[in-house]
């Protein structure tokens, strides 16, 4: 498996990207603010209206690097991307399933399955931990009712039915995220998924997780060359990269998810690290980003196993694990893509 | 794994001081520079011996020297900073 190699986040919006050899400059008004070789980054993340040279764009795109802009308050703006590389056939064969409505949802069962999975993991886990502080009846009740649904997912072969089920088993677990928020309660709660904007704390930073993780999956498609824009689950729409929604499907509960709820169990944010705008708005402050950003980091450092191909990783090399696999499932090296189902 | 270089190389001559920036340019592009003529990499194995190649095909070795410490994975707990321009840790969090 390959080296996780480091992110680069800019949180300043005026600071310009510059290629010297194989350094990235860091400039700020002309003045330099430092520089890094390149070779020890994985992807580059810019917040706010943080600008690149084309020779910059040009020498990522051929390297592999990841350069994504996202606005301020962490809505994703635009992605850098080179020429397509890696097989032909396997993007052919990519296309090809994805135009074929049985085949798609063959695949896309799967990315529920391990969704749903991996909630049921984290339901299952609470009760255990905390069944003082958790309505332990309910949360039976729930992760029975997840079970149920994941044996119907397992024999859906219609997307639109399964899509019915994922937004059943979705409800039924977002259900439970509130109780699941274990402190400062009063000002984090989770009543319902709000984005575009987010309307309180909880969701501004699932918001930003979810970003992060997207971009993060995109770039791991492509960097074993399957298309993030063609998807089975998610349909086309340009500019959505489907694919790695998708893929993200079983990442989002046990990594977004579990990530912003232990920021709040272990107080790392508080309730000034948000600022409430007129309109309803929630964003984070510049501080509390950096906050989130180093600790978003530092969990991609850490080691796990991986379930399917018992191989020590970094949790940061999951999505790519999986793009791998589910290639490996295209070229019929697999018989089926096996989920990410974490334990 | 961290590398750190450190080279002298004589200027006396012309040719010298062209050795010199050739040399501190490729340093450059592997790592960061911590002090003149001093260079802290982070690199592979792979990378390593390509770098070492390239110094080693530019410096004279009659007139100039090159060192090489590798400090292996674990290098937190052995490098210590004291006074101003302290490096970026490459491998923690990048944010700026």
């Amino acid at each position: 498996m390959k080296k996780l190699l480091n992110t680069l986040f800019i949180t300043q919006p005026d600071v310009y990207l510059s290629l010297d050899g194989d350094n990235v400059i860091l400039l700020k008004e002309q003045e330099k603010l430092g520089r890094l070789p390149l070779h020890n980054l994985e992807s580059i993340v810019a917040f706010g209206y943080t600008g690149a040279s084309p020779a910059f764009m040009g020498y990522c795109a051929d390297r592999n690097i990841s350069l994504v802009f996202l606005t301020m308050s962490g809505r994703f703006l635009a992605r850098v991307i080179g020429a397509s590389k890696g097989n032909v056939v396997l993007r052919k064969k990519q296309y090809l399933l994805s135009e074929n409505e049985l085949l798609s949802a063959k695949i896309a069962r799967n990315f529920i399955v391990g969704k749903i999975f991996n909630h049921k993991w984290m339901i299952e886990r609470m009760t255990r931990d905390y069944p003082l502080r958790v309505n332990v009846d309910q949360f039976k009740e729930v992760s029975q009712h997840l079970s149920s649904i994941m044996m119907d997912v397992r024999a859906c072969e219609d997307l639109e039915r399964l899509r019915g089920l994922e937004g059943q088993a979705a409800v039924s677990y977002n259900a439970l995220l509130d109780q699941m928020i274990l402190q400062q309660k009063e000002h984090f709660y989770f009543r319902t998924r709000s984005r575009k904007p987010p309307l309180d704390n909880v969701n501004a930073m699932l918001s930003l997780a979810y970003t992060l993780l997207a971009n993060d999956t995109a770039s791991a498609l492509e960097a074993v060359g399957l298309d993030a824009y063609v998807g089975f689950l998610h349909r086309d729409r340009p500019g959505r990269a489907s694919l790695a929604l998708d893929v993200m499907e079983e990442l989002r509960g046990i990594y977004a998810d579990k990530f912003v709820l232990t920021l709040i169990n272990k107080k790392i944010v508080n309730h000034e690290d948000f600022l409430h705008k007129e309109n309803g708005a929630v964003i984070m402050t510049d501080e509390a980003r950096k906050k989130f950003l180093a600790a978003w980091q530092n969990k991609k450092q850490e080691k796990i196993t991986h379930p399917y191909l018992s191989e020590k990783i970094s949790w940061g090399l999951v999505p790519y694990a999986q793009a791998l696999l589910l290639a490996r499932h295209l070229r019929n090296d697999l018989d089926e893509y096996p989920p990410f189902l974490w334990k | 794994m961290l590398v750190l270089i450190t080279y002298d190389v004589s200027t006396v001559s012309s040719a010298g001081q062209r050795r010199l920036r050739r040399v501190s340019k490729v340093c450059q592009n592997y790592g960061q520079r911590v002090q003149n003529s001093v260079f802290e990499c982070v690199v592979d194995a792979a990378q390593f011996a390509t770098l070492k190649l390239k110094l080693i095909d530019i410096i004279d070795p009659d007139q100039d020297s090159l060192r090489f410490y590798q400090l292996g994975n674990n290098y937190r707990n052995k490098v210590e900073h004291i006074g101003v321009k302290e490096s970026l840790d490459l491998e923690g969090p990048l944010i700026l």
